[in-house]
């Protein structure tokens, strides 16, 4: 790639996902961030008992995000080749899994309106 | 953008500014554009709407202000051609390269859908296939080129798709004809034939993937071992980059491709399911069960009919005579090429038209303000070489056959890579459709 600016990246993700839906993901990823940092604020910190049941999401985060990628690709997981193939399942993996988590703490912290003592 | 009727077209109109950048203003577009847009009434007119046609156009628009820009292409559709070949591996339907023409062009600019007929440069004057004359102070062009199917003898557009007949490079319907020879074959194993046509070629990659999809699909339906593929190369390289020939030349003897030298295809007898190629020993004919046929490349005639191409190189092909670093013409310095068209060494990708279209535009604009352009194309060109469904290696070269990574250190050129195969499949359609509109 010739110039591979911040104006480019986006302008290539609009073309992924349609210009519209792109926007509406990053308004869902920055509301879904917001509401987790909401809940954090309100809450005075991390509640940890919510925090380790929205971990058990992890996992299935990870592996959703993997399988969803090799689908939408027609991939398998046998095509993974080099160093570089690793660190991107990895990070697909974490991906999705912090997401699924950050999902799972943030609704569970609409659901609950005082921390547990 | 306007579409014209020819009936009532003023060639001298100078379009609506107001209408002009119309879609740079609306999105967080090159603001670097924007910010140095020059006032010109210059008459562009750019030939062909494809890949270089459409960018340049959008890029132009950005750029100037003022100026009036007509676009030439009798083509309705547009054609992600580099979707071929995941339509011929049965993994897109063949709409996913087509899309209309309008879609592409900016506000402000004119569309003549029509074909140019000729064109004289020393008149600086295009006329289309209907008569209308445009006079122009620059012309840009990108017609692409042309598949010489007559070249080959017995071949008929209209078989493809039955008789174990391919052709993947036709067109979308064709790349899905294509798909279904080759899914039947191989389901029955057999023998296949590849190859490439002895002339310049647009992805010289193309045939070489075309062959590995191949392989990989009778490997999964267990018919590999009743199946023998054969790659006809037209010379004694698989390709003209010396270090990725020799990485093909091992990946092809690890799948088992018998491969043959100096074999260029001559004829084909689609019904005996015969082909006859041109050795140095003289015509050899091969049997077939399935072919994917590509033909020899060259010029539309109407630019070679321009005197506009090199007189003593690719004399059967017609290239034009343009700088290799500045894109310009060597005889008439107001007249620009982009893309395939272009009678440059390498540069025959979608890929290399995103790097030649800031060069053209540096220097026409540097000289409707009076001074020289300094942006330079070094050949770059790139062809992500898929190895099988889910692995492809990234193929980035430029004149000097300097292999020039993308993302150095970071993915390895040359290496079967998932990461690569991602990019062929999801990234390179947004990344080609954002560089028509001339934002990457
Ligand atoms: C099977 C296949 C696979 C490919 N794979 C890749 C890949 O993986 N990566 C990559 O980078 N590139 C790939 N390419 C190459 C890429 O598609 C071309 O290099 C690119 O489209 C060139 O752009 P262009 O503007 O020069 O020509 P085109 O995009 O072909 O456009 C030319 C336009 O000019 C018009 N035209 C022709 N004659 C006239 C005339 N007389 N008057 C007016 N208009 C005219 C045509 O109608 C057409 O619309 C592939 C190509 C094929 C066929």
């Amino acid at each position: 790639m010739e110039d591979l600016t911040v104006e480019t990246l986006i302008a290539v993700s609009e073309e992924i996902f349609g210009r519209l839906t792109f926007w509406l993901l990053v308004l869902l990823a920055l509301a879904i961030t917001g509401l987790f940092l909401w809940t954090l604020w309100r809450d005075g910190g991390v509640s940890s008992r919510r925090f380790l049941l929205a971990q058990l999401w992890f996992p299935p985060g990870a592996i959703a995000m993997v399988g969803f990628m090799l689908w939408m690709t027609s991939s398998r997981l046998t095509d993974i080749g080099g160093p570089i193939d690793w660190i991107a399942l990895l990070g697909l993996g974490i991906w999705g899994g912090v997401g699924a988590v950050m999902w799972a703490y943030a609704l569970g912290g609409l659901a609950r309106r005082r921390p547990p003592a | 953008m306007r579409r014209l009727d020819t009936a009532g077209l003023n060639r001298r109109s100078v379009l609506g500014l107001a209408a002009a950048g119309g879609a740079a203003a609306v999105l967080p577009g090159p603001a670097r554009a924007a910010a140095s847009r020059v006032a010109s009434n210059a008459r562009i007119v750019i030939l062909g709407a494809g890949a270089g046609g459409a960018a340049i156009a959008n890029r132009l628009a950005a750029r100037l202000e003022g100026a009036s820009i007509t676009i030439v292409d009798g083509r309705k559709d547009h054609w992600y051609q580099p979707g071929f070949t995941l339509i011929a591996a049965g993994l897109k339907p063949a709409a996913y390269s087509v899309s209309a023409t309008d879609l592409w062009l900016p506000e402000g600019i004119t569309w003549l859908p029509e074909y140019a007929a000729s064109i004289d440069p020393v008149a600086q004057r295009v006329t289309t296939v209907s008569g209308h004359a445009l006079d122009y102070d620059y012309l840009i062009l990108a017609t692409g080129l042309v598949l010489d199917w007559a070249a080959i003898e017995g071949f008929d557009l209209a078989q493809v798709g039955q008789n174990g007949l391919g052709a993947v490079y036709a067109g979308p319907e064709h790349a899905a004809a294509t798909w279904r020879a080759m899914d039947d074959f191989t389901r029955k194993g057999g023998t296949a034939l590849f190859g490439r046509p002895p002339t310049e070629m647009k992805c010289a990659g193309a045939p070489l993937k075309y062959t590995f999809i191949t392989d990989d699909y009778a490997r999964r339906r267990g018919t590999r071992a009743d199946s023998n593929l054969i790659y006809a190369a037209h010379n004694d390289t698989l390709f003209s980059v010396p270090i990725v020939n020799e990485k093909v030349k091992l990946l092809y003897r690890d799948r088992g491709v018998d491969t043959r030298w100096n074999h260029v295809l001559k004829a084909v007898d689609p019904a005996a399911r015969q082909a006859v190629f041109d050795t140095p020993e003289g015509e050899t004919s091969l049997d077939y069960d399935f072919i994917n046929v590509i033909p020899p490349q060259r010029a539309p005639q109407v630019v070679r009919d321009a005197g506009l191409s090199w007189g003593d190189r690719w004399t059967d092909q017609g290239w034009i005579e343009v700088d290799p670093a500045t894109l310009r013409h060597l005889r008439y310095p107001n007249v620009f090429g982009v893309g395939d068209i272009n009678g440059v060494p390498k540069g025959k990708t979608a890929a290399s038209v995103k790097w030649q279209v800031p060069v053209v535009e540096d220097h026409l604009v540097a000289d409707i303000q009076g001074r020289e352009g300094t942006q330079r194309y070094n050949g770059y060109t790139s062809c992500p070489l898929i190895t099988r469904i889910g692995r492809a290696m990234l193929v980035e070269f430029d004149y000097d056959n300097n292999l020039t990574p993308s993302f150095p250190g970071i993915i390895a050129p040359l290496e079967e890579l998932w990461v690569s195969w991602l990019m062929k499949e999801i990234a390179l359609k947004p990344t080609y459709n954002a560089m028509l509109r001339g934002k990457a």
